[in-house]
């Protein structure tokens, strides 16, 4: 089976962000990581691959950066990467992020997109149902667990109380919750195998996009303002010497939940 | 008058809470609500849409809507939309309305401004007020071009109230199914039973975070929750190290809950939970590091450890509820 995995580079989820100039993430001086939720998505990948005899290919949009996401799924044990990559992409929104991707899966051709959920910075989870409709693929969302059966592909989608089996044929895109598998950890192996493989760069003319559909000047939603939100009180902190249960408990009766 | 559209989830149990949500707010917008009732259960509900705000429902009661998964109702409103043009339409920032919403904006070409927790209508303009950055900040997002635009809600953030409307005014429609539409098998639904309260619905939440110390240790918070009539919750990193399931997440991924009180054990506050949990009437924290930003959102913060602290209020709420 033909596998992408699609990975996203975000500021350190343990470290504040913030916007700099046209409301933009700032990326100097931050620390970059790969989405901690893509591992999940990558270790999927790479066991479908290792029972169907397949193999995992990479992909990113982004500033050159990026590249060192891609590195770290790389060195996890896919095979080789595409990093979408172009300066008319900055300030995309998520139509135009998902143009992208999906303008670079249709270049190469797989059997299965695997994406996560949502990312641990924008926690929307817009693109991977886009990439799909913008493919005109099924997707399958939330899966908790994942089974393939020749092109049968078998998904519990998480629901608030339980889940709900779904299937649908390759080609297809699944997104993958936290959970769904234990990430391995790169060996030192994988580290320095991963500096030899091979990762390509696409631009926008190399995806046949054009330029007004996506980045800054295809976004069709903007950012108009941004204003701190209202902050809670902090209230009493004290020491625990053995009275705490007491003071717990008379709050609780003053809220007259006792 | 401008319309603004809203997806109706429902079951066979009734409208989902988070439609009944949105309808209450955008019955105050000044435009037009149309209630997108696809699918058997959803087209069984127009009178309590119409009490929540619905003017008009536009309903579709065939079994598709059920049989696979999302790809119908996306097919559906995008042909209404595309023949229509509403101002907007509105989903649900829950599992199926994501799902269905981000397809039918990449389908019409249309903005998506996701998880908002506002939306304002000035003149033929719609805007959402989408919090970001672990809700530190707000940012108010405008569209471009004229519409229709698409707009998710987070859970929660409006509280659902009947406004007496009467009964709408109910449209039958049937836009065609395509073949493509019926790729995505339902194959079964699995309710996982638990006890008490659900998450997002109980008056009280107890939380544990990473300073449980291991799954083991969350039997005193079930103990605790029994006996205040809550529900447990669990931060991601609980979640992600295996020690307990998806269903209790709290936080930005996870569930949002405002429940009276809001217990949190062992948990630091880092921002991907405390988005889920801020809007909390009041918060108790237990913490043993007093620099944990938690304690900057507790009503009441104790500097101790856990299993020192947890066993004595155990002690103390028996104490209150024998005495």
């Amino acid at each position: 089976m033909n596998i992408c995995v699609c990975v996203k580079q975000i500021p350190d989820p343990n470290s504040p962000a913030k916007l700099g100039e046209g409301h933009r993430l700032v990326r100097d001086g931050v620390e970059l990581v790969m989405d901690p939720g893509d591992e999940y998505g990558v270790e999927e990948g790479l066991q479908l691959a290792e029972k169907t005899g397949g193999k995992v290919t990479v992909l990113s949009m982004g500033p050159e950066r990026a590249n060192e996401a891609i590195r770290k799924a790389l060195s996890m044990g896919a095979e080789s990467g595409i990093l979408v990559t172009d300066p008319a992409l900055a300030g995309s929104d998520s139509l135009g992020t998902a143009r992208a991707l999906a303008a670079a899966v249709r270049e190469r051709g797989f059997d299965l997109i695997i994406c996560g959920t949502e990312s641990t910075d924008g926690s929307t989870g817009n693109v991977p149902p886009q990439v799909a409709e913008l493919l005109g693929l099924p997707h399958l969302s939330f899966a908790k667990k994942l089974e393939v059966e020749g092109n049968t592909i078998k998904v519990q989608r998480q629901t608030p109380d339980g889940y709900v089996m779904i299937e649908a044929q390759t080609p297809c895109v699944v997104t993958v919750t936290g959970g769904i598998n234990e990430p391995r950890y790169p060996t030192l192996k994988g580290i320095m195998g991963a500096k030899s493989k091979t990762v390509d760069n696409l631009d926008l003319a190399g995806l046949g996009l054009d330029a007004a559909t996506v980045g800054g000047d295809g976004a069709l939603v903007w950012v108009e303002s941004v204003q701190p939100a209202p902050e809670r009180q902090a209230g009493e902190v004290i020491q625990d010497e053995g009275q705490s249960g007491d003071r717990v408990a008379a709050l609780l009766t003053e809220l007259k939940v006792l | 008058m401008a319309e603004i559209w809203v997806h109706v989830e429902a079951t066979a149990d009734g409208v989902a809470p988070i439609t009944l949500e949105i309808l209450t707010k955008a019955r105050t917008l000044g435009v037009d609500v149309v209630a997108l009732a696809l699918g058997p259960d959803a087209a069984a509900q127009a009178a309590k849409l119409g009490e929540y705000g619905a003017t008009r429902v536009l309903s579709d009661a065939r079994e598709e809507y059920k049989q696979y998964f999302a790809r119908p109702a996306v097919e559906a409103i995008a042909a209404l939309a595309y023949q229509r043009k509403p101002l907007a339409l509105v989903f649900g920032g829950s599992y199926d309305g994501r799902d269905v919403g981000c397809r039918v904006a990449a389908r019409l070409g249309a903005g998506l401004a996701a998880s908002a927790t506002d939306i304002k209508v000035e003149g033929d303009q719609v805007k959402a007020e989408v919090p970001i950055f672990g809700a530190t900040q707000v940012v108010a997002k405008a569209f471009r071009g004229a519409g229709p635009h698409v707009i998710t809600i987070r859970p929660k953030a409006f509280s659902a109230e009947p406004g007496g409307g009467g009964a709408p005014q109910v449209e039958e429609v049937q836009p065609q199914l395509p073949e493509t539409a019926m790729q995505v098998k339902i194959l079964e639904t699995v309710v996982e039973p638990s006890e008490g309260p659900k998450l997002e619905e109980a008056p009280v939440v107890v939380t544990g975070g990473r300073g449980m110390g291991g799954p083991e240790n969350f039997g005193i918070l079930q103990e605790l929750a029994g006996l205040l009539g809550g529900a447990v919750g669990a931060t991601r990193a609980v979640v992600d190290a295996g020690w307990m399931p998806y269903g209790m997440q709290v936080g930005q991924t996870g569930k949002t809950v405002k429940p009276n009180v809001y217990i949190a054990a062992g948990v630091s506050g880092a921002m991907q939970h405390t988005v889920g949990m801020k809007g909390s009437k009041n918060i108790i924290a237990i913490n043993k590091d007093e620099e944990a930003p938690i304690f900057k959102l507790a009503d009441l913060g104790i500097v101790g450890d856990v299993h020192k602290v947890l066993p004595q209020v155990i002690a103390a709420v028996k104490a209150k509820k024998g005495g």
